[in-house]
């Protein structure tokens, strides 16, 4: 405790001294740490959330989730419906000092397209990146893609010399024997550069006082550190010893604790992520039933009974203690396609569902076996519990087989599921995102997350032509009419939209950021 | 005694060999490290180029001896979680377990025998009767519910000692930075050392305690009281030390056990030593990882009971003579 005063004091001191820039240390927990520094290793939340302090994308999602000018002026497309033209922020430089140019983001486009890149998969489309000038950038794609700078959020640019010099040119290859240089050090053009990172147990970064946004954000923090706590009670404990100042997963069961506490002040927003149920349609028999030569999922009017017998306020009460948004799609309210109406949940009704099981030649309803992961997302075995009590109201027998998500997605991606739980989560904001990995019909190309084997022609077809619709209102007409279809055909059952808790010191001015990237340029002090 | 060691250390490889064997087949049930290594939108084509690189496709026996192979030259490959030798991040985060261990363990070892001789000899004291029931805490308690209530009562409460974390360390060499050099290393060492340490410490209590009241009834102790000689001189040179033969061997089997199980002690308090490091490593299918902790714990088990061994050959003489005319 004594190091804390000590630094209190110190950083009081400096304010003093330099009167304007304030000498603030922000000290950040989160349940599990960045990956790794490489911005294009690893296609995950937390590492891209640690590494939008350090690098910066062409664009990037404020706290609002709005599409905002990174490291690019302006962007749009070319007479040539293939080429995007991106214009440069001019003056910007690396950490190391060296200037910031076209030349860094052809390379960096380069290095993500990698074998060994994850973030190969957003930039799919992307066959050339072309440096017109020191400062435009031309992005060839293999077809129109209007919505291609939704997929620039997370990728991030490196400098190219940097990557000379350290022989960083790819991505860590697992196959070799040596670490990669750019895993635990970073040259970036963020507004924080990184002192020292030691992996799992701490990381911390300075303030950049020649970051381009200077004058534009707040930039409070004068030095983060940031420490990944693992156990949850833990995590909470440090919070209300003063020992953290912001934490980004605050424990479900804590919330209630935390925000009687008068030193801490809880942040709650929506979050990008949808949970839900899948059903698998298309087999002609269920593999955990008892009911042989048919499957009852393949019956709409069963689909409509799990649908009307799962309450989800009480999911949302009882099993969320009020954290979450019971939903009727999955797609959370900041993505384009969303509506309220779409949105709108069920009325529970226990009775009509017992009616249209009966009704569909199920009158004792059927076994059938659910899948569920116990450490992926909140409270996830606990919803599948709720889940299998509600269905057994109207006599479907539940058997409820819960597991580590390893295990549960490894046998997902094998289709080898009957009845299973989800979260999506949809980054670039637009419904063309679920439709082509959760609704299309399985094919090597399309429906890579569908393992319900629902397919339906006019559907695909609507959302097919989605990436190259330039027209954004009939883009629009188009996703309206998609989701109508879905929504009446019941292919999955949406539970809820997760919430994100944040929690901060009292006299810290901070929001919830949906997509759970804290942007520690925006955070102030009062 | 050489052809006794020998035979010892050959015991001890296939022994390795058996765990490797064991837990490397133990992976396949713990589930596929792609799906973490990979974002939601990576197609079939991606994660099945990705196995490939990684070698998941082939059998399990040329993936085991690939291991071996690879282990026996001190190379366990790349962290799938850290992108780092796992060689390296094992021997990075050694020191922190082994002090944490080192100091529960000395705690441990000290604070036992000191009450189970008190509470030995003044059997019926109020001290004594409170000593020993509250005992009962460290035995039946859950290690994380310790640790959990320390952090409630010294952290939030009171604010005294830091809930997490290792503090200020010094680096000595360059993989090993201590944190016994610096105060706040000190102060966050207290609650993990204290959690780590009370199951061993109450039962090493227990053990000196029935030991020091069987030897106490001793004829040869009944005699020395006879010949005069002072209590204080019995208790502490004759009685004592014949307690301890039995306490030295299962303090040094618990040493093993500090070691490999500092898991859930390091969980708790985010101790950033090996143990932490293996519960994400499960987590997240590190299968590179994984393989060489269980690897190394099973040295570490292997190891002390070969010194236990040689300690018993040592100190008891009865066991050399029978060993040798055997051998003969």
């Amino acid at each position: 405790m004594r190091k804390m005063v000590r630094a209190v004091t110190l950083g009081t001191a400096l304010t003093l001294m330099s009167a304007g820039l304030s000498a603030q240390t922000l000290r950040w927990a989160s349940a599990g740490d960045s990956l790794t520094l490489d911005p294009h290793s690893q296609n995950h939340g937390q590492t891209h959330a640690v590494s939008h302090q350090i690098y910066n994308p062409l664009v990037y999602l404020d706290m609002d989730s709005e599409m905002q000018p990174g490291l690019a002026v302006s962007w749009d497309v070319t007479d040539d419906p293939n080429v995007w033209e991106f214009k440069l922020r001019e003056g910007v430089t690396f950490h190391d000092g060296s200037p910031f140019t076209a030349e860094d983001v052809v390379f960096s486009f380069q290095r993500a397209q990698h074998a060994n890149s994850d973030m190969r998969p957003l930039i799919s489309s992307v066959t050339r990146v072309e440096a017109v000038d020191d400062h435009t950038v031309h992005i060839h794609t293999d077809g129109p893609t209007p919505l291609l700078p939704n997929n620039l959020n997370d990728l991030f640019i490196m400098s190219k010399s940097w990557s000379e010099e350290h022989n960083v040119m790819t991505p860590q290859d697992y196959s070799a024997g040596e670490e990669n240089h750019a895993v635990r050090n970073a040259n970036g053009t963020g507004p924080f550069q990184l002192v020292s990172r030691d992996p799992d147990v701490r990381t911390e970064l300075v303030r950049n006082d020649d970051y381009w946004g200077k004058d534009e954000f707040p930039l409070a923090i004068s030095r983060v550190i940031y420490t990944p706590i693992q156990s949850s009670p833990t995590r909470a404990a440090a919070l209300l010893s003063g020992e953290i100042d912001f934490l980004q997963d605050v424990p479900v069961q804590d919330i209630n604790r935390l925000s009687r506490a008068n030193n801490v002040k809880m942040l709650t927003g929506p979050e990008n992520r949808t949970i839900f149920f899948g059903m698998d349609q298309g087999r002609d028999e269920l593999r955990t039933s008892n009911i042989q030569g048919e499957n009852p999922f393949a019956d709409r009017r069963v689909r409509e009974a799990m649908n009307i017998a799962i309450n989800r306020e009480a999911i949302q009460q009882v099993v969320m203690r009020g954290q979450s948004v019971p939903a009727g799609m999955i797609a959370p309210s900041f993505v384009n396609g969303y509506t309220e109406a779409l949105d709108s949940v069920p009325e529970t009704d226990v009775n009509r569902a017992r009616e249209l099981l009966a009704s569909a030649g199920y009158p004792d309803g059927f076994r059938v076996t659910l899948t569920c992961t116990n450490d992926r997302y909140t409270n996830d075995e606990a919803i599948c519990q709720a889940v299998t009590g509600m269905l057994g109201q109207i006599g479907i027998d539940v058997r409820l087989d819960a597991r580590a998500n390893s295990i549960h997605f490894a046998e997902l991606q094998q289709a080898e599921l009957d009845f299973y739980i989800l979260g999506w989560s949809v980054p670039p904001l637009d419904s063309h995102y679920v439709f082509d990995f959760l609704l299309e019909t399985k094919t090597p190309d399309t429906g890579a997350w569908n393992f319900t084997g629902w397919s339906n022609e006019e559907f695909d077809a609507l959302s097919r032509a989605l990436p190259t619709e330039t027209d954004l209102d009939e883009r629009d007409r188009k996703i309206a009419r998609a989701w109508e279809i879905v929504q009446e055909e019941i292919v999955y059952l949406p539970v809820h939209h997760q919430v994100l808790n944040w929690a901060v010191r009292e006299d810290i001015d901070f929001t919830v950021q949906s997509q759970n990237k804290p942007m520690l340029k925006y955070l102030n002090f009062n | 005694m050489i052809a006794m060691l020998v035979r010892r250390i050959i015991q001890a490889v296939l022994v390795m060999l058996v765990v490797a064997f064991i837990s490397f087949s133990l992976f396949q049930f713990v589930g596929d490290p792609i799906n973490n290594m990979v974002g939601q939108e990576a197609t079939q084509q991606d994660r099945a180029e990705l196995r490939e690189r990684l070698g998941l496709n082939d059998p399990i026996p040329v993936q085991f001896m690939r291991f071996v192979g690879n282990a026996v030259q001190g190379e366990f490959g790349i962290s799938y979680r850290m992108a780092r030798p796992v060689s390296e991040v094992i021997a990075e985060r050694l020191p922190a377990t082994l002090e944490l261990a080192l100091v529960s363990g000395v705690l441990a070892i000290t604070l036992g025998i000191v009450l189970g001789v008190y509470t030995a000899l003044r059997r019926d004291g109020w001290f004594s009767h409170f000593i020993m029931s509250s005992s009962l805490i460290g035995v039946s308690l859950p290690t994380f519910l310790i640790g959990i209530l320390l952090i409630y009562i010294f952290s939030v409460e009171l604010q005294w000692l830091p809930s997490f974390g290792r503090g200020d360390t010094v680096p000595i060499t360059d993989n090993w930075s201590t944190g016994l050099l610096t105060v706040s290393g000190w102060q966050s060492l207290i609650l993990p050392a204290i959690t780590l340490g009370l199951f061993q410490l109450t039962l090493l209590m227990r053990l000196v305690r029935a030991e020091m009241l069987e030897v106490l009834r001793t004829d040869y102790i009944k005699f020395a009281r006879a010949r005069g000689i002072r209590q204080r001189s019995i208790n502490f040179h004759h009685a004592l030390k014949n307690t301890l033969l039995p306490v030295i061997t299962i303090a040094g089997l618990q040493l093993g056990s500090i070691i490999a199980f500092a898991i859930i002690t390091e969980t708790v308090f985010q101790w950033p030593g090996v143990g932490l490091l293996f519960i994400n490593a499960i987590r997240f299918v590190d299968i590179p990882f994984m393989s060489a902790y269980l690897l190394l714990i099973a040295l570490v088990f292997v190891v002390i009971n070969l010194v236990v061994d040689l300690l018993y050959f040592v100190v008891d003489p009865r066991l050399r003579v029978t060993k040798s005319s055997s051998s003969r």
